[in-house]
């Protein structure tokens, strides 16, 4: 049963874009790919290893400012931008896990929020790498042999197989001995240094794999756009992050995506009959809602249902 | 051999230990008894690098132990528990172990993310160790269950079972039989003793005496941060330091 | 060296306003042991309650300054009796979430009323800037510094001489103790967040006639208070002060001397440095294994 209904949805995924004729909702899957990666990627932070980031928004607009400038200004290929963005992403997330090493919860959360300030007024002041607030135009469409992926079918494809390699990254993860350390971590830190898990190596490799996630978002979004301006580093970005992660359901595989998908489609489904500002003001009461009334999240929630039946 | 040499911990001006020296023969049942703020739990946090001494060293077969974090002294099989209930608390039973089987595996970020089939047969083994530590603490019946959700008694099941799977060669256990029935401490009585008799060495904290004469093989006294006497457990009831200590402390 | 010194004065007129903010800060998460990241919004709070009384309704200065705090009070009073009053047993990251979630409705709600532009805050006071030998100070900034001083000075004597006060210490020190000696817990935190939530207000009514009020403005100031909370150590209100003094001069010499555009980088390097240097000298509650 279980596996039918994974074939029906891998089919489904498969040939989205042929029976989704409108270009718009298509735009709108894309856009929830991306911020599931991204959802993925702070889930193992928040979820597994128990440290919120509030900083996730700079490892996004590290990947993105890396690809398109390699492959802007040194017209690299968007095949070595891509992980080349993952890893300086990732090394952000070495350092910010060496110097948080001994911080936890909002301390932990503290310094990442400034990291990610810090980050965003380097962007917005240095005029040289960046061209400031006016942002970098012009970045390029990946080619694949003779093929540009300029199409929104073509990306729609680039962005299904990120999601897949993502999910059965952090699926591997979280099986192995290294997820159990990371979820050590969140459960009992004292406990987990008594049976040999060294507590700073898995909180540094987590936000290392975490940020080098988010950045390969961040390249998959500045290709698509073919934009990147300061406005990558906006906190809402990481907002919509922790809202996905928590209303999805934290420390579950499916939850980032679940809280991707329906925290990306809803915003553009409301759009017709609302405002931006209503929608954020929204956000933030249904973050307020979902702490009292669906703590663990949507997933375990539905888990919870479907195992009492 | 665990050696203690002269290790000093002061709190601000309080000195917890004042220069202790012991050894634990290996493949023993060793136990540090004492009255309350003798000092026992602060020479197992300095034993495991949870303090450091102000003073003094521990080694293990010679080699310095002092100044290791923990997981490292864990990685050289001196493994711990906590005088208060410490397991995992929302991961099952089973779970608890396979985190506690951690030093057991060898996988690699690496090998994670491409999916090794060398990690599967890795798995495989770690799940029927897991399995086996299960069985030995007596918790298969438990086996799926939240180990916060179990009653006290078998929490610290638990957490033995999460020790035992770290692969001791030394274990030190923090008043194991602390808030258990009589049959319950019978039952982790005879573990500690299959414990010893697989080969591993038992260092013992412990309040109460019946179970601390009847199970080791040399008994240490600490009183003030001091060593006051070491000996087999029929001597150390019979020691008039030892005997007045007891009465000390219970008449203050 | 004349720059220098109108760079202190400048620097002495934004930290007054940023210790309020932090002594708020401070006393929220060190008494409540809850991250407020929804202090900032306090502060507009207060900067809009300014601009309705003075641009609207055409009330006079000192009126508006009050009825900025008011408004601070008795909203910050409501969020904590309806959303943190509920969750008091919870985690901290619990309760951070939900201060984070009332941070985005509130700046969207104030958003939806006072729209997108800035607005300025007219004042009484006239332009023509005093002149005391080398420095030139405007009669509005000194003004906000006088005030600011008298409201920390109120803090203090609050804090230290009333009854209020004697339990807000006896609480910090020891929550449980102290409910068992009596002290009404859940009155004192109301009445926590509520004054914190009112100096930060009154520090948006001062700041916003010198800037301007614009919705977003509470993201910065809550990372300030945090960086003068950081600095102070937790639920020290002298040491707030201090950050708060601190933090607005080192801004001042940071925008005049290195650049203007990493002014506010200023903050959350002070939060990042202090608390990777000193992370133990700033929540030394040293917990014994065991």
């Amino acid at each position: 049963m279980r596996r039918s209904g994974r074939a029906v949805a891998a089919l489904l995924a498969l040939t989205l874009p042929f029976w989704l004729a409108n270009p718009y909702v298509l735009h709108v899957v894309i856009m929830a790919g991306i911020f599931g990666v991204l959802a993925l990627s702070l889930n193992l932070l928040l979820g597994y290893t128990g440290q919120l980031s509030l900083g996730h928004a700079a490892f996004f607009g590290i990947g993105a400012y890396t690809s398109a400038l390699l492959t802007l200004r040194l017209e690299w290929s968007f095949w070595v931008a891509l992980p080349a963005a993952a890893t300086a992403a990732g090394l952000a997330g070495w350092c910010i896990g060496r110097l948080a090493l001994k911080l936890r919860g909002a301390y932990f959360v503290l310094v990442t929020i400034s990291f990610a300030g810090v980050v965003s007024l380097v962007s917005i002041n240095w005029m040289d790498l960046t061209n400031g607030p006016l942002g970098l135009p012009g970045v390029p469409p990946p080619e694949l042999g003779p093929w540009s992926l300029r199409t929104k079918r073509a990306y729609y494809y680039l962005v299904l197989a990120a999601v897949a390699a993502s999910s059965l990254a952090c699926k591997r993860l979280v099986g192995s001995r290294i997820g159990r350390a990371f979820v050590a971590l969140r459960e009992n830190e004292s406990l987990a240094e008594s049976v040999g898990v060294d507590v700073t190596h898995y909180l540094v490799l987590a936000a290392v794999v975490s940020a080098g996630l988010a950045g390969m978002a961040g390249s998959l979004y500045a290709h698509y756009t073919r934009f990147v301006s300061p406005e990558v580093f906006l906190f809402t970005y990481t907002v919509t992050m922790v809202i996905m992660v928590v209303a999805g359901g934290k420390g579950t595989l499916a939850g980032p995506l679940v809280g991707a998908g329906l925290f990306t489609a809803l915003p553009e489904a409301l759009r017709a009959v609302t405002s931006w500002q209503w929608q954020m003001l929204a956000y933030g009461v249904l973050l307020v809602l979902l702490v009292f009334f669906l703590p663990r999240g949507i997933v375990p929630a539905l888990t919870a249902v479907r195992r009492r039946s | 051999m665990l050696a203690v040499r002269d290790v000093a911990v002061r709190f601000g001006g309080v000195a917890a230990l004042d220069g202790v020296s012991f050894e634990v023969r290996p493949g023993t049942i060793t136990s540090v008894i004492g009255p309350n703020g003798a000092g026992k739990t602060t020479a197992f946090n300095t034993i495991t690098g949870y303090l450091r001494p102000t003073r003094g060293e521990v080694t293990y077969d010679g080699a310095r132990l002092t100044g290791l974090r923990p997981s490292a002294i864990a990685r050289r099989g001196i493994v711990r528990t906590f005088q208060r209930t410490s397991v995992f608390p929302a991961l099952s039973v089973v779970d608890n172990v396979r985190v506690g089987l951690h030093l057991s595996g060898t996988a690699g970020l690496l090998e994670v993310l491409l999916g090794r089939r060398r990690l599967r047969d890795e798995e495989t083994r770690l799940a029927r160790q897991a399995d086996e530590i299960v069985e030995f603490v007596g918790l298969r019946h438990r086996r799926a269950e939240i180990a916060s959700e179990l009653p006290y008694g078998e929490q610290r099941l638990v957490e033995l079972g999460v020790a035992l799977a770290a692969g001791p060669r030394v274990l030190l256990l923090d008043e194991p039989g602390a808030g258990m029935s009589a049959p319950e401490k019978g039952v982790v009585s005879g573990l500690i003793r299959r414990i010893r008799d697989q080969g591993a060495t038992v260092l013992l904290v412990e309040h109460d005496m019946r179970m601390v004469m009847g199970i080791s093989d040399t008994v240490i006294v600490l009183n003030g941060g001091r060593v006051i006497a070491e000996g087999a457990p029929a001597a150390i009831q019979a020691h008039p330091d030892v005997i007045r200590a007891y009465l000390g402390s219970a008449s203050a | 060296m004349e720059q220098l010194l109108q760079h202190l004065v400048n620097g002495l007129v934004l930290g007054g306003t940023y210790a309020l903010l932090g002594i708020g800060l401070t006393l929220i998460f060190g008494l409540m042991n809850v991250v407020n990241f929804a202090h900032g919004e306090f502060y507009t709070l207060g900067a809009y309650a300014a601009f309705a009384a003075l641009g609207l309704a055409g009330l006079d200065f000192t009126l508006a300054l009050l009825g900025a705090i008011a408004a601070g009070a008795l909203g910050g009073a409501l969020c904590e009796v309806s959303l943190l009053r509920p969750l008091r047993h919870e985690s901290i990251d619990t309760t951070m979430l939900v201060m984070i979630g009332l941070w985005i409705a509130m700046q969207n709600g104030e958003l939806l009323v006072w729209g997108g532009v800035a607005k300025s805050i007219p004042h009484p006071f006239p332009t023509a800037p005093l002149v005391l030998g080398p420095v030139s100070l405007a009669p509005l900034r000194l003004f906000v510094l006088v005030v600011a001083a008298a409201l920390i000075a109120a803090s203090y004597l609050l804090i230290q001489r009333t009854k209020l006060g004697r339990a807000m210490r006896a609480t910090f020190q020891d929550a449980e103790t102290s409910a068992l000696m009596g002290v009404p817990i859940e009155r004192i935190h109301t009445a926590t967040f509520a004054f914190g939530s009112a100096l930060a207000a009154a520090a948006g009514a001062l700041l916003g006639p010198i800037f301007l009020a614009y919705p977003s403005m509470g993201d910065l100031a809550s990372l300030k208070a945090f960086s003068v909370v950081i600095l102070g150590g937790l639920g020290n209100v002298p040491g707030a002060t201090l950050g708060g003094l601190l933090l607005g001069v080192a801004e001042e010499l940071g925008a005049g001397y290195v650049s203007s555009g990493y002014r506010d980088a200023v903050g959350f390097l002070i939060i990042i440095v202090v608390l990777v240097l000193r992370p133990a000298g700033i929540f030394a509650r040293a917990e014994r294994i065991g």
